[in-house]
Formats: C-alpha cells, structure tokens, sequence
C-alpha cells in the first residue's frame, strides 16, 4: 500500500457565525473573526491504496482532479461559505468544520475507499487535517 | 478524527557540547556544532494539537489560546537566547531532539491544564534539512 497526495487551492469568504446566537453572542464567541474576511486554503487529498498493475497508479490524476473540480472547486472557490453553502448556517466554518465537511464529502466521491486524509492548510501558518481514527489493536 | 497544527518561528542560538566531556571530547563528538561560541538557528516548531471540536465554538482550542500558550511558555522563553543558559539544558544537550523533548513536555502539560485538546504531537524544523518529531506518528 501507498500513498499519494494532490493539492487544489482555492479561495473563499467567510466568517465564523453562528445563526442560532445573537449578533451580541457571534461577537463576543469569536471576535474579529465574527467579521467578514478570507482566505487563500491549499488542501491536500491523500489516498492510500495500491498501484493497478497495469497502469502503476493508484488513482488516475485526472480522474482524482476531476472529482476535486466537482465536489470542491465548484463548491467552494470564490464562495461565501456562510450564504453560498448550505454547510455552515448553525456551525462556524473553522477549518476543524471546514476540513470535516471536505473530507465526508470526498469520503463518499472518492472511489473504492482510497482516500487516506485531507489537510486543509488556511494559511501557511496554520493547518488541519481530517482523517479516520486508527482501529485499535 | 481532526488534528490542528500551528507552525511557529523562534530564533536561538546554540552549541551542541556536554558539561561533563572535555572541550576536545566535544570537538570530536559535535564537529563544528561545539564551537564555544555557539552558532543559531531560526527553528520551526510545529505544534499539532487533538481532541474533540467543541460544539459551541467549533474549534479544538479557542481562537488564539494556542498562540498564547506558546508565546508565553516557549517563545518568551527561548527565542533570542542561548538555549544552554535554559535550566532545561544543563546537563541536557539542546540538540533539535532534545529541543522537541523540552518544547513538547511544557506544552503537554500546558494544554491538558489550560484547554479541552490534548497535545498530539511536535515538529523542531532546524533547518531545512533537518527536524524532529516526538508524539503520535502521523
């Protein structure tokens, strides 16, 4: 088994909010974060799996970029991810919401469950990453 | 399961040579790395971070803790010095490891007592070429 990884970025508005607390609350929860602002996210996709003997790869990188174009491109580059997505009306799109939403998505688009992790990077300072938790042995 | 890393910059200086070795065992142990006068890096300290999002706020730590915690314990502490003169290196050598063992242990038991996250793991970036990492496999 290995792993391979591809990186999309994209951008997107955002603030973190929550419709079911008061302007008040919103601002007293999170700050300046409660404003309108963005962000440039790189997020990297990891699969794991083994190579098909014939072609050497895990998965076809068109066919990964493809669903990556689909399920998070189209979605999220150059959205507001609070009015533009049905995602985040009660939670805040911190990158720990944001990453988990990423990964369920991708979770049932990748196909013959090859996806291994998703790391959202917000900036270059700060990133998540979303992944199964191990079965314990 | 969902992992927060924020990735710091700190700049200290060091010099790789144990107390109880003479000055030519340590030459011949460390190389250039002994030279009395210390040479510095700008580490980067990678600091990894688990648990459960909490409900209300959405996050593992509260906006901004984590940069406190780190500024209070470790970048007040180590940035712009000798690490050697650090109670923590007196008979510990402040190696990238040994480096990732100290920062490791204070943060630990500083963000079991101050958040609802635990402390997963962390990354000394030395230089380009060099790090370490103590915690949970990745």
């Amino acid at each position: 088994m290995l792993r391979i990884t591809r990186a999309i970025d994209f951008s997107t508005s955002l603030r973190y909010w929550r419709g079911d607390l008061s302007d008040v609350e919103n601002a007293e929860l999170f700050g300046p974060l409660s404003r309108q602002h963005g962000h440039n996210y790189r997020l990297e996709v990891t699969l794991l799996g083994e190579p098909d003997p014939l072609t050497g790869m895990v998965l076809d990188l068109k066919d990964l970029q493809q669903i990556l174009d689909d399920e998070i491109m189209t979605r999220f580059d150059h959205r507001d991810l609070n009015n533009d997505t049905p995602y985040f009306e009660k939670k805040p799109p911190t990158p720990e919401n944001f990453v988990q939403v990423i990964y369920e998505i991708l979770k049932s688009a990748v196909p013959d469950d090859l996806l291994d992790r998703v790391r959202l990077h917000q900036d270059s300072d700060v990133w998540v990453d979303a992944f199964e938790a191990p079965s314990p042995t | 399961m969902i992992e927060r890393t924020h990735s710091y910059e700190i700049s200290a200086a060091h010099v790789l040579s144990h107390p109880s070795l003479s000055d030519a065992e340590n030459r011949a142990l460390y190389g250039k790395c002994a030279n009395p006068g210390g040479h510095g890096h700008n580490y980067g300290i990678e600091v990894t971070v688990g648990g459960r999002v909490d409900d209300r706020s959405g996050q593992l730590v509260a906006a901004g803790l984590l940069d406190q915690i780190f500024d209070e314990r470790i970048r007040q502490r180590f940035a712009s010095r000798l690490l050697n003169d650090d109670v923590a290196f007196g008979d510990l050598v402040p190696t990238a490891e040994n480096i990732a063992v100290v920062v490791h242990a204070d943060l630990a038991a500083e963000i079991a007592q101050r958040t609802t996250a635990h402390l997963v793991r962390v990354r000394v970036v030395e230089t380009r070429r060099n790090s370490s990492t103590i915690g949970a496999p990745e």
